[in-house]
C-alpha cells in the first residue's frame, strides 16, 4: 500500500513553497517511494542496535586557540543583502 | 595520434621531470580539447583558463628550478565537482539557489593539491547538490555521455567522469554519497574510488548527507587513482570525522599481485535485473583474477535488498537537515516575502529543483513526530545488519567482487519520470557508504553496443592498499584500452 502523506504539513516544516502540481506529484512519488522504504521494518529486530556513523568516532576536541576569521568583505559578497557587516534580513519581531 | 591530453598523469609525470613537456603544454592540450568537444559534453560549468595557466607557469618555473623536488600530482591539470568549495571560483552544486556563490575558501583536498602545484582547468556538471544518478538533475542541464552522446553519463559526478574520460582532464575529484564516484566512473569508462569514509577530508565539501558523504578521484589508470588519493588522504583538524591517518604513498606495493588473494564474489549482484553485457564482462573480470592466482569463492550478503531502503530513508533525512542552511540570508538565492517565513519557503521553492524537493521532503518526513522511529530509527538499524554482513564475508575473503551498476549507460530522459527505477542503479554501490567501506571501479570491458562496464571491488575500512592492489592487477589483466568515438573521430 502506496503510504499516504500530509503533504501540505511536510512542505510547511521544510519551509518549501511547493505549487499544486508540485503537491500532487510528490504525494504519489512519497508515497510509493515510502512504501519500498518501509521494508527496512521486516529485518530491523528490537536486538539491533542503530548506527549513526559507521566509523563511531566521539569527543573529537581541537585546542581552543585563536585564529583569524574568514574575510569579512568575501563572506558579505555572497550575502542578498548586508549592512554594518552584517547579514541584513526581512523583520522578525513586530513593534507596537 | 595520442595528445598530451590522453595520456595518465603517471606519464605525464615522467615527462615533466626528464624535461620533455612543461605543465604549460599539458594545460594548453586539456583546453584545447575541452573547446573541441565539450559543446557537446556539456562537463564544465565554469571553466577556469586564466587561473589554469597562471599555475601551470608557476608549477614550469618551480620544475625548472635548483630544487626541483615537486609532488607526484604537479603540473597536472584537474578538474572538480562543483560541489567542492573553491576560493574565488563559483561553486554551485548544479543548483540554482548557489548560481552565484564565490566560496571565501578553499576545501582541504583543493588546498593540499594547490600546495602541490595541482592546475585547476575548472569545475565540473553534476546533479543538484549531488542527488542523482544520471547527472540529469543538474539545473544547468544533462551532461552527455563521450561514449553516446545521447547516453547519460551517471552521475552524480557525472562532469568529473565525462571530462576524464573525453581528457578533457587528466584526472578529477568527485563526490560518493551512495556511488556517485563509483557509478558514473562505470558508466563513463574510467577508474573510480571511493576510499574509506573520514580518509579524506570533507572540509569545504558543500554537505549532502554527512554520515555517507567521502571525496573520491577519477582516473584513466588505477596507479593514478593512488597516486591521487595520496595527494588528498589524511588526518585534517578541520573535519571533525577525518580519520586519525598519516598522510602516505598509496602506489607501494601496488604491483605486487592477487596470488592467494581471497576473492569472494557477491551473489546477490548477479541476479534480475543486472544487464547480461554487464554479468558477462564482469564475470570475464573474475576468471580473470583466478587466472592471477587469486582463490575466488562466492559470498552472499543477504540484506542487500535492504540497503537500497536504508539509504533512500537516512541520506535524504540528513539532507534534508543540511540543506536547511539555504535559507536566502547568507548566500545564495533569495526571493523577498512579507515576512522572513514567506522569504525562506518563497526562495527555497524558487531554488531547489525538483529531485532536491523531492528529498527534503522525504526526509523531513522521515524525520518529523510520529515518523521517526519506523524510517530512520529502523533504516539506522539496517545499517547495522549491512555492516554484520560485510563484516561476516570480510572473515573468510580479502576483497569482495560485483558490478559497479546494474546496467551500462541509458538514453537521456528515460528513467527522469520514474524515481524508484533511479534509484535501483545505486544498488550495487550503496552498501559501500553504509558500511564505510573502500570501493573502486575500474572498467572490465564494453558489452554489445559498445558501452563500458565497470567492475567493483570493494575492501574492509581502511584497506586502500589492498584494495588497489587487486584492482592493479586485474586492470593489467583486462588491458581495457577502448576510446569514446568522440574522440577517436577527432584525432582521424
Amino acid at each position: 500500500m502506496p503510504v499516504e502523506i500530509d503533504i501540505e504539513h511536510v512542505a510547511r516544516l521544510a519551509r518549501l513553497e511547493l505549487t499544486d502540481e508540485e503537491k500532487a506529484r510528490l504525494r504519489e512519488q512519497l508515497g510509493a517511494i515510502l512504501e519500498h522504504a518501509a521494508k527496512v521494518g521486516e529485518v530491523a529486530a528490537e536486538d539491533v542496535p542503530p548506527t549513526a556513523y559507521a566509523i563511531p568516532r566521539s569527543n573529537v576536541f581541537r585546542p581552543d586557540e585563536l585564529a583569524p576569521s574568514l574575510p569579512v568583505e568575501e563572506v558579505l559578497a555572497n550575502a542578498p543583502e548586508a549592512e554594518a557587516d552584517r547579514f541584513k534580513v526581512p523583520r522578525i519581531v513586530e513593534v507596537e | 595520434m595520442t595528445e598530451l591530453c590522453d595520456l595518465t598523469a603517471t606519464e605525464l609525470a615522467a615527462r615533466l621531470r626528464a624535461g620533455e613537456t612543461t605543465s604549460a603544454e599539458i594545460s594548453a592540450s586539456c583546453l584545447a580539447r575541452i573547446d573541441a568537444v565539450d559543446d557537446h559534453v556539456r562537463a564544465f560549468l565554469t571553466r577556469t583558463d586564466d587561473l589554469a595557466r597562471e599555475q601551470a607557469a608557476a608549477t614550469d618555473e618551480l620544475l625548472a628550478g635548483p630544487n626541483a623536488e615537486a609532488a607526484p600530482a604537479a603540473g597536472i591539470p584537474i578538474a572538480l565537482k562543483d560541489v567542492l568549495s573553491t576560493r574565488g571560483v563559483r561553486s554551485t552544486c548544479g543548483s540554482k539557489i548557489l548560481e552565484t556563490y564565490v566560496p571565501p575558501y578553499d576545501c582541504t583536498p583543493w588546498q593540499w593539491l594547490r600546495a602541490d602545484g595541482s592546475v585547476l582547468l575548472g569545475k565540473t556538471n553534476c546533479d543538484e547538490f549531488a542527488m542523482g544518478s544520471s547527472n540529469e538533475n543538474s539545473a544547468f542541464g544533462p551532461v552527455h555521455n563521450p561514449w553516446d552522446l545521447d547516453t547519460v553519463p551517471g552521475g552524480s559526478s557525472g562532469g568529473s567522469a565525462a571530462a576524464v574520460a573525453a581528457g578533457m582532464a587528466v584526472w578529477a575529484l568527485g563526490t560518493d554519497t551512495g556511488g556517485s564516484v563509483r557509478q558514473p566512473a562505470s558508466l563513463s569508462g574510467v577508474v573510480g574510488l571511493k576510499p574509506t569514509y573520514g580518509l579524506v577530508s570533507r572540509y569545504g565539501l558543500i554537505a549532502f548527507a554527512s554520515s555517507l558523504d567521502t571525496v573520491g578521484t577519477f582516473t584513466r589508470s588505477v596507479r593514478d587513482a593512488a597516486t591521487l588519493l595520496s595527494a588528498i588522504a589524511g588526518k585534517d583538524p578541520m573535519d571533525a570525522t577525518s580519520l586519525d591517518t598519516p598522510r602516505r604513498d598509496y602506489t607501494e606495493g601496488l604491483v605486487e599481485g592477487v596470488r592467494g588473494l581471497r576473492v569472494g564474489v557477491i551473489r546477490e549482484a548477479f541476479g534480475e535485473g543486472v544487464e547480461p553485457g554487464v554479468r558477462d564482462s564482469v564475470r570475464a573480470g573474475v576468471d580473470a583474477l583466478e587466472r592471477l592466482g587469486a582463490t575466488v569463492g562466492e559470498v552472499s550478503l543477504p540484506h542487500t535488498d535492504y540497503a537500497l531502503s536504508a539509504y533512500y530513508l537516512i541520506a535524504p533525512s540528513e539532507a534534508s537537515s543540511n540543506l536547511a542552511r539555504y535559507d536566502g540570508v547568507r548566500y545564495g538565492l533569495r526571493v523577498d516575502g512579507s515576512d522572513s517565513v514567506q522569504m525562506m519557503t518563497r526562495t527555497r521553492g524558487a531554488g531547489f529543483g525538483a529531485e532536491v524537493k523531492r528529498r527534503i521532503m522525504l526526509g523531513t518526513y522521515a524525520l518529523s513526530a510520529g515518523y521517526y522511529e519506523a524510517y530512520y530509527g529502523q533504516a539506522q538499524k539496517v545499517r547495522t545488519l549491512i555492516i554484520r554482513d560485510y563484516e561476516a564475508a570480510f572473515a573468510n575473503y580479502d576483497v569482495l567482487v560485483s558490478p559497479t551498476s546494474p546496467t551500462a549507460a541509458f538514453p537521456i530522459g528515460a528513467k527522469v519520470d520514474d524515481p524508484l527505477a533511479m534509484y535501483l542503479n545505486d544498488v550495487f554501490t550503496i552498501p559501500a557508504n553504509l558500511s564505510g567501506m573502500p570501493a573502486i571501479s575500474i572498467p572490465s570491458g564494453l558489452d554489445g553496443r559498445g558501452l563500458p562496464v565497470g567492475l567493483q571491488l570493494t575492501a574492509p575500512v581502511l584497506e586502500e592498499s589492498r584494495l588497489l592492489r587487486a584492482a592493479h592487477a586485474l586492470e593489467d589483466a583486462i588491458g581495457f584500452d577502448a576510446r569514446p568515438a568522440l574522440i577517436t573521430e577527432l584525432a582521424a
